[in-house]
């Protein structure tokens, strides 16, 4: 007899030292997520995933399942707080998607369409970030960073390197490169890097790729983020 | 015909794209009309609106005036929409939030390639820039939002016959985009 948790009032079996979103996605249950990427360590820090596990609120990607834990995911309360978050990221960033080359492939948006959010409730921040052009085929916008810490995860564990942090904290966090000029160029960073690639957002971009796809055809633009991710991500479980 | 649903819309710092999108609705246009009369509009030429049901705001606030037809359209609309990615976040012109007032003008008026005569204009009439362009919903209360750049004709259309058909107006997941 497998041990369960209850999600929504479905039953899902877990393996012992899963988390709640390994056992979801498995069973094919999407809880919105973005800094979460089953790859890599998780992480927590996105708390799109918040979900109420016996009357308490947690970050499904690091909470551990338990038998016979109580879990409301797809419930109203909790996808207006997920858009509030969603609504956060968007006014503490400058994400203009009309002139961004991930429009369409872009998972915060797609998040955002998912969560149906129409507007971004909050006073925008409008921060002053810069962006760096300086590598040949990788470029970083920190307009659009939204601190996941993926392609930090990334560097350290897929590719062997340590080619970005996050420095700073609360309104002064920023994403840093490993390099003495700070820059992309002297870094260590290879377009075929998977930190290069693992960028939910249009935060780094490899150059002269953005519009192969044109707008209107892309991942997101018919599809929503739930199916596309639990396809993509049990896809990844299997190999 | 006072019966009609009275609509007025404006375009702010916005570049009548949207409005192009509404008229997008083509032929729809002509059941619309059935139903609903303009008022101030760039349709119509009438230059203030009284008492409507519904107000359509293209375009951020990037400037003094935009802040006065704001207020007069939520003073005078009983529903008003934000339209577009400009009116919901400021959008392109907001691009203009990261250079200062001086240089962004100092690069049109003075040092600007081909530039004669050069001097930034000071006529009264003319409206005074505000520091940053911003998103309609930070100067007044917004009812509902339309996200797109522009937002589909289909949106308008959806948006408009869910209002007026008196159903609480809903956008599908095709008609949600922010590009």
């Amino acid at each position: 007899m497998s041990k369960t948790i209850t999600i929504d009032g479905q039953i899902i079996p877990f393996e012992e030292g899963q988390t709640i979103m390994e056992a979801a996605t498995e069973a094919g249950v999407y809880i919105p997520h973005l800094c979460h990427n089953p790859e890599f360590t998780p992480h927590g820090s996105c708390k799109l995933c918040t979900v109420n596990v016996n009357g308490r609120t947690c970050s499904a990607c690091t909470f551990p399942a338990m038998e016979g834990q109580q879990i409301l995911n797809d419930a109203k309360d909790i996808n207006e707080d997920r858009k509030k978050i969603t609504q956060m990221l968007f006014v503490e960033g400058n994400h203009f998607c009309p002139s961004c080359e991930k429009t369409g492939n872009c998972q915060l948006q797609a998040v955002a369409y998912h969560l149906n959010m129409l507007d971004d409730h909050f006073p925008l921040f409008y921060p002053h970030r810069e962006m760096d052009a300086s590598h040949a085929e990788v470029l970083i916008d920190h307009n659009r960073c939204i601190f996941c810490t993926l392609c930090v995860r990334a560097s350290q564990q897929k590719d062997g390197k340590d080619v970005f942090a996050i420095s700073g904290r609360g309104i002064n966090k920023h994403l840093i490169v490993n390099a003495e000029s700070g820059l992309l160029k002297d870094s260590e960073l290879k377009a075929t890097d998977q930190a290069a690639h693992v960028c939910p957002t249009g935060a780094i971009l490899i150059k002269r790729t953005g519009y192969q796809i044109p707008i209107g055809e892309r991942i997101y633009d018919h599809t929503q983020i739930d199916q596309v991710s639990l396809n993509s991500e049990n896809l990844q479980h299997d190999n | 015909m006072t019966t009609k649903i009275r609509v007025a819309t404006t375009s702010l710092a916005g570049c009548f794209g949207c409005h192009m999108s509404f008229l997008d609705i083509d032929e729809r246009m002509l059941q619309l009309v059935e139903l609903v009369e303009f008022d101030r509009s760039p349709i119509t030429d009438i230059e203030h609106c009284t008492n409507c049901d519904i107000g359509l705001i293209e375009g951020g606030v990037c400037n003094s005036e935009n802040v006065h037809v704001l207020r007069e359209f939520r003073k005078n609309c009983k529903i008003l929409v934000a339209v577009g990615a400009c009116a919901i976040n400021g959008g392109l012109p907001a691009m203009r939030n990261f250079i200062s007032l001086e240089e962004c003008l100092n690069e049109a008026y003075i040092d600007g390639i081909g530039v004669e005569n050069a001097q930034i204009p000071s006529d009264p009439e003319l409206p005074l820039l505000l520091d940053k362009v911003r998103p309609i919903h930070e100067v007044v209360k917004i009812d509902y939002f339309l996200p797109g750049c522009p937002p589909s004709a289909d949106v308008f259309w959806k948006f408009l016959t869910d209002l007026i058909e008196g159903r609480e107006p809903s956008l599908s997941y095709e008609l949600v985009h922010y590009d």
